[in-house]
C-alpha cells in the first residue's frame, strides 16, 4: 500500500460509514466482554440483519468505553449517547431518537456526564470510534497516516525531535523522558537494534494498557514502526502477559492484518524501511515488567532481572542497543507525529505533559478508565468523575503506582497529576492504577496486602528482596493480628531501608513504599495495632481463627 | 589497555579498563564482604554484601558488577554499608537452617566468617526454619538445600567451567529451589559428570562430600584460577 492508497481507503472507509444512518459500538474489552457485551453484539447484529437494516445501520466492536461498571456499553455514533447495562434484544430501543424505555430506566449517559467530560483523550481517542478487529477502520479514523508522515516527509532525526519536544515521558510509571530514551537508542551505533513493547502490565488494579491493545491495538503497532524509523530498528517485540487472552488474540489479528497491508514487514508503503514485529508471551511473573527481565525473557531465560548499567539502550535484547517502552507510551507517539511536539506539550503541567489514563477501582460509585490531562487534581478524579464513594461514605486515601506506590490521603487530594508531585507525597504515578479507598479500609492491611504481593512475586535473585519481603510480611501480618510490638515496628523501617537501598530491580527497591506511606500518614492505625494496645488478641495456637472475621471485615481486596 | 585510576576508601589505585571495582579494591587488599563473587566466573550481583558508595550516584552499587571509571570516588565501608550487611546477613542466617554446631562447613563457612568479620552477633527477624530437603542419591556429594543460599555459584561454574549446566533454579522468591537437570535426584542425573567443581565451589555447608563429618569440610576452589587462567592464554599446562 502506498501513502495515497492509504488515503483512498481512509476515504471509501469514511463514505461507507457516511452512507449509514447509526453506528452502534459496542464495548468488546475484556471489562464489558464479561458483563455479555459479546452477546448483545450478537443480538443486535442479528436484530439489524433480521429487519433488513444491513445498509443503514451497522453494529460494531470498540475499544474500553470507560465507565466499565456499568457495561455493557453501547455508544451511539450520532450523538454520542451511551447506553449501560445494554441488552440484546434492544435495537429498537437504540435507534429511537429519544431512547426512551433505557432512559427512564436511568441506563443513558450523556458525554456531559463528568466521568467522561473531565476526560482528554488522547491515548483512548478511538475508543467508541474505531473496531480493534479491522484495520480499515483505524485507518478511516486517520490511522498510519503518522506513519505515511514520518516515513515519507521526516528525517529519523526529525521524529526523534519531535518526540523530545513533545515532552511525552515513560508511562511506565516511572517518567523517563522518552525523546531522550529514543536519541541513546538512536546513537548506539550498531547494526542490530530492537525496539520492545513492555505490556507486561502487572499492578493490581490496573488494566490501561490491556485496555489500549484490546481497543486499539494497531496504534501501538503504529508508534512501534515509527520508533523503529526513529531509531533505526527493523524488529520489535510487543512482550504480554499471558493472561490477556483477548489482546493477545486483537494483536496477533492487527500484526497479520498490518503485514498484509504493507504497513508493517519487509517495505512499508512500498518503500526501504522494514520493520516487523513479533510477540513474545509472558507466563505470570510481575518481575518480567522490570525491563531487564522482560528482555531474559524474550531471549527465553529465566525472567530475572540484571543490574543496570549497561542500560538497554546500550546493551539490551541479545547484547543489541533496545529502546523498550509502555504500551501507553507508544499509544502517544502517532497522535504527537500527526499533530506535532508543540500541540502535546501545550497540554499538561510543566514538567509532566500530555494525559494519563488511570484505572479507578475500590470504593467508588464508577469505577472504569478515565484519560485525563496531566495536572488535573486527584480529588477532580475521585469524586467529580468517579462519583466517590457509594452511599455517602468518605474516602481515607487512595493508592496508586500499585505495588511500587503508596498512599495519599483525602486531605492530599488536591495533588494534581504529575510525576513529581505524586513522588513527593510518597506516592507514584506508576502504570495507572488508582484504587480508591473509604473509612473502613485498614491501612495496615493494605501495607500487608501489597507486601504480600511482593513477597510472591519476587524473583529470589537478590537477598534483600528475596528474605526481606518475606520478613516485612511476617511483621505487618502480626500488626494486622495484633500480636506486634513497637520494637517489630522500629525493625519494619530498618528493613524498608535495607530493600530500598540494596535491592537489585525495581521490584525490590519499591516494595518497601506502601508500608512507608501507610507509616508516614496513618502512624496512628499501626500504633493501635500494637499487642499492649490488644490485650485480647494475645497469640493463640495455630490452627484456631478467632480473628478471622475480624481479619475477613479488613480485608478490601480479595 | 587503558589504565584507570580511582579513590577507593582513600586510596589512589589504578586498575585496568573493565575491571570491577570490587576486582580493583581485593588486589589493593581492601577485602569487600562478599559471598556470590568468585573471582573466575560470571557476576550476578545477587548477595548485595559487596554494595559500596560511589559519589555522584544516587543509589549504592554492588561493586562486582561495577565497573572502575577514571576519577571515582568509592567508600567500601561507611556505617550505613556496615549496618545493611549485617542486615542482610540476618537475613540468610534465618532464611535457611544455619546450625553451625552441626555443620559440615562448621570454622570453613564463608557465611560464617562474614557474620564474625562484619560483627552480627544476633538475629532480629524470624527463623523461617524451611524444610527444604536433603539429596543423598550421589554415590560421592551430598546436597542439603537448607544451607543453601542461592548464590547459584555451582549453577555457574557447572555451565560456564565445566559446561554441564547440570544445576539451575526453580520456582521464585521463598519458593526457590536449587535443582539438579529437570528436578531429578542428583544421582539419576544425566548430565551431571560428578567432578566436583560444585562442591568447592559452594561457601557453605549446602553441597558437601559424603561421609564429612561436623567440621570437617574444607573447600578448595584453587583449581578455577588454572582453567580460567589456561582457557585465556590456551596454554593447558598445570604450573
Amino acid at each position: 500500500m502506498t501513502p495515497e492508497e492509504l488515503q483512498e481507503r481512509a476515504k471509501d472507509e469514511l463514505e461507507r460509514q457516511g452512507a449509514l444512518r447509526e453506528r452502534l459500538h459496542v464495548c468488546t474489552a475484556a471489562g464489558c466482554m464479561s458483563s455479555g457485551s459479546d452477546a448483545v453484539k450478537r443480538g443486535l447484529t442479528a436484530a439489524v440483519e433480521a429487519k433488513g437494516l444491513q445498509d443503514r445501520v451497522e453494529v460494531c466492536g470498540t475499544g474500553c468505553l470507560g465507565m466499565c461498571s456499568r457495561g455493557p456499553l453501547v455508544k451511539r455514533q450520532s450523538d454520542g449517547l451511551l447506553v449501560a447495562e445494554a441488552r440484546p434484544d434492544e435495537l429498537d430501543a437504540m435507534l429511537e431518537p429519544a431512547i426512551t424505555a433505557p432512559r427512564a430506566e436511568g441506563r443513558v449517559l450523556e458525554p456531559s456526564d463528568p466521568f467522561f467530560a473531565g476526560q482528554h483523550r488522547i491515548v483512548l481517542a478511538n475508543a467508541g470510534r474505531v473496531d480493534p478487529e479491522r484495520i480499515d477502520s483505524y485507518i478511516a479514523a486517520g490511522g498510519y497516516s503518522a506513519l505515511a508522515k514520518a516515513l515519507g516527509e521526516m528525517k529519523p532525526v526529525e521524529v526523534l525531535a519531535e518526540v523530545r519536544s513533545s515532552g511525552l515521558r515513560g508511562r511506565g510509571g516511572a517518567g523517563y523522558p522518552t525523546g531522550v530514551k529514543w536519541e541513546l537508542v538512536a546513537k548506539a551505533e550498531s547494526a542490530t537494534k530492537y525496539v520492545v513493547c513492555n505490556a507486561d502490565e502487572g499492578d493490581p488494579g490496573a488494566y490501561m494498557d490491556r485496555s489500549v491493545l484490546e481497543g486499539d491495538p494497531h496504534r501501538v503497532l503504529e508508534g512501534m514502526a515509527i520508533a523503529g524509523y526513529a531509531v533505526g530498528a527493523d524488529h520489535g517485540y510487543i512482550y504480554v502477559r499471558g493472561e490477556y487472552g483477548l489482546a493477545i488474540q486483537r494483536l496477533q489479528a492487527a500484526i497479520k492484518q498490518a503485514e498484509r497491508e504493507g504497513v508493517l514487514g519487509p517495505r512499508i508503503f512500498d518503500g526501504n524501511f522494514r520493520f516487523q514485529i513479533d510477540l513474545r508471551i509472558g507466563a505470570g511473573a510481575f518481575v518480567c515488567g522490570e525491563e531487564t527481565a522482560l528482555l531474559a525473557s524474550i531471549e527465553g531465560l529465566r525472567g530475572w532481572p540484571r543490574p543496570r548499567p549497561p542500560y538497554p539502550p546500550e546493551k539490551g535484547l541479545f547484547g543489541a542497543p533496545t529502546l523498550i517502552n509502555n504500551v501507553e507510551t507508544f499509544a502517544n507517539v502517532a497522535p504527537i507525529i500527526e499533530k506535532g511536539g508543540a500541540w502535546f506539550s501545550s497540554i499538561g503541567t510543566e514538567k509532566s505533559k500530555g494525559t494519563k489514563v488511570f484505572a479507578v477501582a475500590g470504593k467508588v460509585s464508577r469505577t472504569g478508565l478515565v484519560e485525563v490531562p496531566m495536572g488535573t487534581p486527584m480529588r477532580h478524579i475521585v469524586y467529580a468523575m468517579a462519583g466517590g464513594v457509594p452511599n455517602g461514605g468518605k474516602v481515607k486515601a487512595i493508592q496508586t503506582g500499585g505495588p511500587s506506590g503508596g498512599c495519599i490521603p483525602d486531605e492530599l487530594l488536591d495533588v494534581p497529576v504529575d510525576y513529581e508531585s505524586l513522588v513527593s507525597l510518597g506516592s507514584m504515578m506508576g502504570s495507572g492504577g488508582l484504587i480508591v479507598m473509604d473509612e473502613t479500609t485498614s491501612m495496615v492491611e493494605v501495607a500487608r496486602y501489597f507486601m504480600e504481593f511482593c513477597m510472591d512475586e519476587s524473583c529470589g535473585k537478590c537477598v534483600p528482596c528475596r528474605a526481606g519481603t518475606v520478613q516485612m510480611h511476617t511483621i505487618l501480618k502480626r500488626l494486622v493480628d495484633g500480636h506486634a510490638t513497637a520494637s517489630d515496628v522500629g525493625l519494619l523501617r530498618r528493613l524498608a531501608d535495607l530493600l530500598r537501598a540494596t535491592s537489585l530491580c525495581g521490584l525490590g527497591q519499591s516494595a518497601p513504599n506502601p508500608v512507608l506511606s501507610a507509616l508516614r500518614y496513618f502512624p496512628k492505625e499501626f500504633e493501635d495495632r500494637l499487642a499492649e494496645r490488644n490485650p485480647a488478641e494475645a497469640p493463640v495456637a495455630e490452627g484456631t481463627l478467632p480473628h478471622a472475621v475480624e481479619r475477613e471485615r479488613l480485608r478490601i481486596i480479595s | 589497555m587503558t589504565v584507570k585510576t580511582l579513590t577507593i576508601d582513600g586510596k589512589v589505585l589504578t586498575g585496568v579498563a573493565g575491571e570491577s571495582v570490587f576486582t580493583v579494591a581485593w588486589h589493593n587488599g581492601i577485602k569487600i564482604p562478599r559471598l556470590c563473587h568468585v573471582g573466575g566466573l560470571s557476576d550476578v550481583g545477587s548477595c548485595r554484601l559487596c554494595m559500596v558508595e560511589i559519589e555522584g550516584r544516587g543509589r549504592l552499587q554492588a561493586s562486582c558488577v561495577t565497573e572502575i571509571e577514571e576519577g571515582m570516588v568509592v567508600r567500601t565501608d561507611t556505617e550505613p554499608l556496615r549496618e545493611h550487611r549485617k542486615l542482610l546477613l540476618q537475613l540468610l542466617f534465618a532464611e535457611g537452617n544455619h546450625v553451625c554446631a552441626v555443620c559440615v562447613s562448621n570454622r570453613h563457612c564463608e557465611l560464617q566468617d562474614l557474620a564474625a568479620e562484619l560483627g552480627m552477633n544476633h538475629v532480629e527477624v524470624d527463623y523461617l526454619n524451611p524444610r527444604r530437603g536433603v539429596d543423598l542419591t550421589h554415590e560421592r556429594f551430598a546436597l542439603d538445600r537448607d544451607r543453601c543460599i542461592y548464590c547459584t555459584r555451582c549453577v555457574r561454574v557447572c555451565d560456564e567451567v565445566e559446561g554441564a549446566h547440570t544445576w539451575d533454579l526453580t520456582g521464585r522468591g521463598g519458593r526457590l529451589k536449587l535443582v539438579v537437570d529437570m528436578d531429578d535426584p542428583w544421582g539419576k542425573s544425566t548430565t551431571c559428570t560428578s567432578c566436583g567443581k560444585c562442591v568447592q565451589v559452594c561457601p557453605t555447608g549446602a553441597l558437601f562430600t559424603k561421609g564429612a563429618s561436623v567440621g570437617s569440610m574444607e573447600k578448595d576452589r584453587g583449581f578455577l584460577k588454572y582453567i580460567v587462567y589456561a582457557r585465556e592464554r590456551q596454554q593447558w599446562i598445570k604450573r
